[in-house]
């Protein structure tokens, strides 16, 4: 290899390229992270001091039932959205990897085109879409208000919530299955029709068990934001549909209890982690196999 | 639809199996087959040959319902399948990849098929064995395609079609994945698992070689029309355009023009190299029309030209024996024969292909030696397109 190009050779070149990204790194992800983390531990003494303490009052508390109610309330409504996510996404990924190439662009970009607006504003647009006098309500009072129409109730309901979380993710759950999907072999797929199944047993055989790999990241890229949502719960739930990221985000605002906060918050980094390691060693004894 | 000819299995010639009829395929601008209309007969070892992109593949996938034609009928026994779907045709297909399913067995591959139709499992199971002992996998069904090797897995994809029992087996490039020696070996087992079956196989190839050695027929394609239609050996030896003569083997053109045409016998004039050359059999054409002398390499002898030495005059070859002066230019080594490139007096290239029978250092032609090239008026054929 050329001299000055083998970083191995040229150690101040490449220390003069990493460091700033990584002081970045280390400046502005892991101190924060390691201030919250040491936080989980300490007390609150005044109004603005915290003291840290080394105690795990915080977690104890964040064990008791109330919050492991609220906690397990928002893993079933992550797995209840990611779950929608998964039956609506299949279909389009499946269809945008069929499509023709100069047409999968495009599609692709639609995708995605959520993500260029602000996710504040995303919400905003489906509180006009939900309320009463909301555009649905509006058109289907238009549509049966002969027959005595009366407004769906459905802002600040889970239902809301569910919409919300399934709008915003969606595309979380379609890239991955995108990717796996337009990696899969067409012959496969020509075999199992060739060979006498249709269109459908061709999906349920061939294609789920091959894209099962894509499958899996997509249900984990959805599930963890999904889990962390702060927006959709708080502009759409009602009192009953409120996340473990909304109870979080009252222990640092108007509880001002920041260390109980912060173990709440690191709750929830170990769940991910937790999740994150399983489908790992999942994956890697199946590749053991 | 129409009803299938009321024919038995005791019908004593040849049936048509499969019928093309004014077959055209157009992917937008390019049209990929251009109105074929081809017979296939029950039993034939069909293959369909031509260059990349001459739309043989094409044709191939419209007979396995993979693409509809733009225009005609295509039809299995008598029945029109142009618009059936894919599963609902008597046909099964061999592809290029294989396509063996990676997350089945073996014995899973094999049975898929059988599962679709709704064939019980017990009968399955049989089925299944009599197929991996039919391609010589006897004991391989619990394995899984990623630990088998390509010829293993081409052996599985042809079980899972053939285990289905199917009216025509067609082979996309069946055996092109694989290195030559084992091509050879697979291709005598493909001869030999044909002639057991009994089943019509249609296969697509670019290589002449895999053609002319497994296929009853052969239809040679070119930019998505049929060039000719015949037996391996009449392609060979008697191509019907310069074409096809180039495309199947090697071959040695010369211009001409008739200058005595009998039935039994011809006399061309072949202005290029400056000689009269001998048919054995007339040529039909008038004496106007300009058409190519094809002499195959093989067809072609060296003899010795050194010290003035006379042009050999052959004993016993009634029809006559052309000979040219040459020299060599090169020599390529093959082992079981060796191909030279003479140049004429005239400038004109001949290619010469000549067995290796003694060792190469008996072998008595070498660079640059000045040679005659002779070859019997049996030994050519005219070409008039």
């Amino acid at each position: 290899m050329d001299q000055g190009v083998d970083w191995r050779r040229n150690k101040a070149g490449f220390l003069a390229v990493l460091t700033p990204p990584l002081g970045w790194l280390l400046l502005f992800f892991i101190v924060p992270m390691a201030v919250v983390w040491a936080y989980s531990f300490g007390t609150n003494e005044g109004i603005a001091d915290i003291r840290i303490s080394g105690t795990f009052a915080n977690y104890a508390r964040a064990i008791e039932p109330l919050y492991l109610g609220i906690l397990a309330k928002s893993l079933a409504f992550a797995a209840l959205a990611t779950l929608v996510c998964l039956v609506v996404g299949f279909p389009v990924a499946l269809a945008i990897s069929f499509a023709p190439a100069n047409l999968k662009t495009w599609l692709l970009i639609g995708v995605m085109l959520p993500f260029w607006t602000n996710l504040l504003i995303r919400t905003y647009a489906l509180i006009a879409l939900l309320r009463d006098e909301g555009i649905i309500n509006n058109a289907l009072g238009f549509a049966f208000g002969w027959a005595g129409f009366e407004p769906l109730r459905m802002m600040n309901t889970n239902f809301a919530v569910l919409v919300g979380l399934v709008y915003v993710h969606l595309p979380f759950m379609v890239l991955p299955l995108y990717a796996a999907l337009d990696r899969l072999d067409r012959s496969l797929l020509e075999a199992s029709l060739d060979l006498g199944a249709g269109h459908i047993r061709t999906i349920f055989a061939i294609v789920l068990p091959l894209a099962a790999p894509g499958i899996a990241s997509g249900l984990l890229l959805t599930f963890i934001p999904v889990l962390g949502s702060y927006l959709a719960p708080d502009l759409l739930g009602g009192a009953d549909s409120q996340m473990i990221a909304n109870v979080i985000e009252r222990q640092f605002k108007r509880a001002n209890d920041w260390p109980f906060g912060a173990a709440l918050a690191f709750m929830l980094m170990y769940l991910t982690f937790i999740g994150i390691a399983l489908q790992s060693l999942a994956r890697r004894k199946r590749e053991r196999e | 639809m129409s009803i299938p000819p009321a024919q038995g299995p005791g019908a004593e010639s040849r049936r048509s199996i499969i019928e093309f009829r004014n077959i055209t395929k157009r992917f937008g601008p390019v049209v990929a087959v251009d109105n074929v209309s081809l017979t296939i007969e029950e039993g034939e070892f069909f293959a369909l040959l031509g260059p990349s992109g001459c739309g043989k593949t094409t044709l191939l996938r419209m007979l396995a319902g993979f693409e509809l034609p733009t225009s005609g009928q295509i039809l299995i026994d008598g029945i029109d399948i142009t618009r059936a779907a894919p599963n609902r045709r008597p046909v099964n297909m061999v592809f290029q990849s294989y396509a063996v399913f990676p997350h089945l067995s073996v014995t899973g591959n094999i049975e898929y098929g059988l599962r679709m139709e709704g064939v019980r499992a017990a009968e399955r199971r049989e089925r299944a064995e009599a197929a991996l002992a039919m391609v010589q996998l006897e004991g391989y069904g619990d394995r899984m395609p990623d630990q088998l090797s390509g010829g293993q897995r081409q052996r599985v994809a042809l079980a899972r079609a053939i285990v289905k029992r199917p009216r025509v087996l067609l082979l996309d490039e069946p055996l092109s994945a694989l290195d030559a020696k084992l091509r050879e070996e697979l291709r005598f087992e493909m001869s030999a698992l044909q002639d057991k079956l009994g089943i019509t196989f249609v296969m697509v190839t670019h290589d002449q070689d895999e053609a002319l050695a497994l296929a009853t027929r052969c239809a040679v394609m070119h930019k998505g029309s049929l060039m000719q239609v015949a037996t391996p050996a009449d392609l060979y030896e008697f191509p019907a355009s310069r074409l096809v003569a180039d495309f199947i083997g090697s071959v040695n053109l010369f211009e001409g023009r008739v200058v005595e045409d009998e039935s039994d016998h011809a006399i061309i004039d072949l202005p290029e190299v400056g000689i009269r050359a001998w048919l054995d059999h007339g040529t039909g054409a008038s004496e106007t029309v300009q058409f190519w002398l094809a002499v195959r390499p093989e067809k072609v002898e060296l003899h010795k030209r050194q010290n003035g030495e006379a042009p050999p005059v052959m004993e016993g070859t009634p029809a006559g024996y052309n000979v040219l002066k040459g020299t060599i230019l090169d020599i390529a080594y093959l082992g079981s024969e060796s191909v030279y490139d003479v140049r004429l007096e005239g400038g004109k290239r001949v290619r010469v292909i000549r067995p290796n029978l003694t060792r190469w250092d008996q072998e008595d032609f070498t660079w640059d030696e000045d040679v005659w090239l002779g070859w019997h008026a049996e030994g050519a054929h005219v070409l008039l397109q």
